[in-house]
């Protein structure tokens, strides 16, 4: 009997994060997904820059690399030429919540049908460890050596509150896997997120609160701690938009 | 073999566009080439308008046109700054009723019409442009009825077809006016 | 007879893309370009197609990257200030070696500049528009009908050589209306596009397009087989129009709106006897050598007419390989040279006065 095995989604490829990272957990998740949804033969993956940015290599679908923070944008060109594809971006703090703001804020206004995965490690780990639009106040990192010094470089972008604002997203929900039953929640985050998009439902964005055990200095143990004591309080999770959901709760 | 050099101007909204490019129109149904060149930018917002319309038998090479055979002003500020450009033989059509001036040059020829007070006289206050195109054109011995029917039925969309007749009315006002 | 109507360039540009097969269109507004986003605003919903305003030019040209990705015609249009925003995206497109057109209806820069036609954004299409090793093919309208025609065109070789087209136009051409044959526009079929990432089906392997490549002798090898392709396109693709070329020892060089400009002062220096002709480059990439080597048989001198501070004469001083003098002629900043300004060019070289 098999108890385990990749999910027909991801590629049969060593990937190359570190040790402890929880891309490698979030790429299972959505393989997962793809492949309950039985979707892969029409899901178009977008994959950003940053640690990411070699994701086209771990998917089997077909995958598009786009330009640092484009995703969102290179996703509405996918899905308005082929509206019956499935299409998601995976995509990091850096390319999501700074230089690709503009790219994100307007998919999400526009309610474009996609799916967002969106990974919160509060820092640029591609790169070698500098301060993301996520880092938490106070937070070292090589480009905040004293700590992110709010008066300095302000606050962190809180995606998730900020989208809410906004009428046009369908699904906002904040997750993370730093625990089994968090990835199991995560899981169903994602797959709802994928559903919303089969259903033609929206803009759908799941935020996970990842570890960068590498850059944070940190065992990965630790930085799983981490998660919870220092990320989540300032990131607390939950659904932060569900338009289908506020509908039905009207009509009650 | 002949190419005719039209600088239209005047103030934005007074339809100089509009007649500069029933010109074209007219030219093209004639196989003539044509150009239509329109001023752009925030001067359009109230300030002078002009185009740059050009009717030729031959193929046109640069369509700006800097040293009209025709000047169309319909406004002071335009005839004040065209006035010198025309060339020497050419014709300067005015809108006599918004320019209290007479044309200084005495190497052109001038034709001075009351356009703005003839349109609200005969309750089309907003076709003082036609007007002074039907002047032009029987001025210049191109007025016929089928031809104008024919550009108007191009420059004239679809959704306005019903103004044909009222713009033709007009047209044939300016060119009967002496 | 053919059926003509007037349009303006800006217009020509949106309906023969229409004509051509575009569904998609994506652009931002920016003067004086903005007749092709009207056009395609009103026309798209009502042929199944998209036009969508992106919150950037940024987003416009990655949504382009996009629908380019799934093998679908698509395009873009902007003036200069937007193109440079645009340039990153451009260096993706042809990276990842997918198909686009991008319409640059130029006005005077640097930076904010003005809204009056120019042609300073030459360099910027020919050589840089963008980071890395790449060239775009770019095409020069200079009537309204070209502008319908090397639309269609640009689509063609976009799709031939899987990468970008850029039609390089000016304020003039974009707003300037003449008459235009439309149907007799030749539209041929979009070739099979296997490449294109438009789902596996579970039938075939996955399609990636992507622009990274870390490991440098590999990325070496992309950039060799791009530039052989290159090296094709230069071979076969070249296009120029000789005006009264066959025993000219005066030769203008000039493109688009300039070459309006200059045909009047060749005309007019014909007349005084002048044997002047002017070679004017339809495309800009790749640069028409051939047409300019072989005039150095009669030409003795060479003129520059352009809306900048002297660009494409750098290719025709490469092109004569600086065998005879080349002079620039030339207004800026939104200005156009006059007729009469090329005229007493002419009769300079004509008099040997200027070197």
């Amino acid at each position: 009997m098999v108890v385990f095995k990749k999910p027909h989604a991801l590629s049969d490829v060593p990937l190359h994060y570190c040790p402890g990272c929880t891309h490698g957990i979030v790429h299972r998740l959505v393989a997962e997904v793809i492949d309950e949804l039985g979707i892969e033969g029409k899901t178009i993956g977008i994959a950003p820059v940053g640690c990411s940015v070699m994701a086209y290599n771990y998917f089997e679908c077909d995958m598009i690399e786009a330009a640092h923070g484009r995703a969102p944008a290179v996703a509405t060109g996918v899905k308005r030429a082929n509206p019956d594809n499935i299409v998601f971006t995976y995509q990091g703090d850096g390319d999501l919540a700074s230089i690709g703001t503009a790219e994100t804020v307007h998919s999400a206004a526009r309610n474009e049908n996609i799916t967002v995965i969106f990974i919160n490690n509060a820092i640029y780990g591609m790169t070698g460890g500098q301060m993301a639009p996520t880092s938490l106040p106070g937070q070292v990192t090589q480009t905040s050596p004293y700590g992110r010094d709010v008066n300095l470089c302000g606050y962190p972008v809180k995606i998730c509150e900020m989208l809410a604002q906004l009428d046009g997203p369908e699904y906002l929900e904040r997750v993370t896997v730093n625990n089994v039953k968090q990835i199991k929640n995560a899981k169903r985050a994602i797959k709802k997120a994928f559903q919303n998009q089969i259903d033609g439902k929206g803009f759908s964005l799941i935020e996970v609160i990842s570890s960068c055990p590498t850059n944070w200095g940190m065992t990965p143990q630790a930085a799983l701690k981490w998660i919870d004591e220092k990320m989540i309080p300032y990131y607390p999770l939950g659904v932060y938009k569900d338009r289908s959901a506020e509908k039905k709760g009207d009509e009650q | 073999m002949s190419t005719t050099k039209y600088l239209f101007s005047g103030f934005g909204g007074q339809g100089i566009l509009f007649i500069g490019k029933f010109v074209a129109y007219k030219g093209m149904i004639e196989d003539k080439q044509v150009s239509w060149l329109p001023s752009y930018g925030p001067e359009m917002r109230g300030g002078t308008a002009s185009c740059s319309v050009i009717v030729s038998d031959n193929q046109v090479g640069s369509p700006i046109v800097s040293n009209p055979d025709v000047l169309v002003a319909m406004n002071l500020p335009s005839l004040d700054r065209f006035e010198n450009s025309v060339v020497a033989g050419g014709t300067i059509f005015y809108d006599s009723s918004l320019i209290e001036r007479k044309v200084a040059r005495g190497d052109v020829k001038a034709v001075g019409i009351p356009a703005t007070r003839l349109a609200s006289e005969n309750g089309f206050p907003t076709l003082a442009n036609m007007i002074l195109l039907g002047k032009i054109l029987s001025d210049r011995g191109e007025f016929t009825d089928e031809g104008i029917r024919a550009a108007l039925g191009k420059v004239i969309s679809a959704r306005h077809a019903d103004m044909l007749e009222v713009n033709l009315r007009a047209m044939q006002l300016g060119a009967n006016y002496q | 007879m053919e059926k003509k109507v007037l349009m303006k360039g800006n217009e020509a540009i949106a309906e023969a893309a229409i004509r051509a097969g575009c569904r998609h269109y994506f652009g931002y507004p920016i003067t004086p370009q903005t007749e092709i986003a009207a056009y395609m605003a009103k026309r798209m919903p009502k042929i199944g197609g998209t036009f969508l305003q992106a919150e950037s030019e940024i987003a416009a040209i990655n949504m382009v990257y996009g629908v380019a990705s799934a093998g679908l015609r698509v395009m873009t249009s902007s003036s200069s200030p937007g193109v440079s925003l645009k340039g990153e995206g451009l260096s993706y497109l042809a990276g990842a070696d997918l198909p686009a057109l991008v319409v640059n209806v130029q006005r005077g820069g640097p930076g904010l500049g003005g809204i009056q036609p120019s042609q300073s954004d030459y360099f910027q299409a020919t050589r840089g528009a963008g980071h890395g090793d790449f060239h775009m093919i770019v095409l020069a309208p200079a009537s309204v009908q070209e502008m319908a025609e090397l639309t269609v065109k640009a689509f063609d070789l976009a799709d031939k050589y899987r990468m970008t087209s850029m039609l390089l136009a000016d304020g003039t051409m974009g707003q300037m209306m003449e008459p235009v044959a439309l149907d007799d526009l030749k539209i041929s079929p979009m070739p099979e596009k296997p490449w294109a990432t438009t789902g596996t089906k579970m039938e075939r392997k996955r399609n990636i397009i992507n622009s990274l490549s870390l490991v440098p002798e590999e990325l070496e090898q992309f950039n060799f087989a791009r530039y052989e392709k290159y090296a094709e396109i230069e071979r076969t693709e070249a296009a120029a129009e000789e005006y009264r070329m066959e025993d000219a020892e005066i030769c203008v060089a000039a493109f688009g709106i300039a070459s309006r400009v200059s045909r009047n002062a060749v005309d007019a220096a014909r007349e005084l006897g002048i044997k002047v002709g002017m070679i004017r480059p339809i495309t800009l990439w790749p640069f028409p050598a051939e047409p300019f080597k072989r005039s150095l048989s009669t030409v003795k001198k060479y003129i520059s007419v352009e809306l900048n501070m002297g660009q494409m004469i750098e290719d025709v001083r490469l092109a004569t390989e600086c065998r005879r003098p080349v002079t620039l002629c030339n207004r800026a900043g939104g200005m156009i040279p006059t007729p009469e300004q090329v005229l007493e060019a002419i009769k300079a070289a004509a008099n040997g006065g200027e070197q």
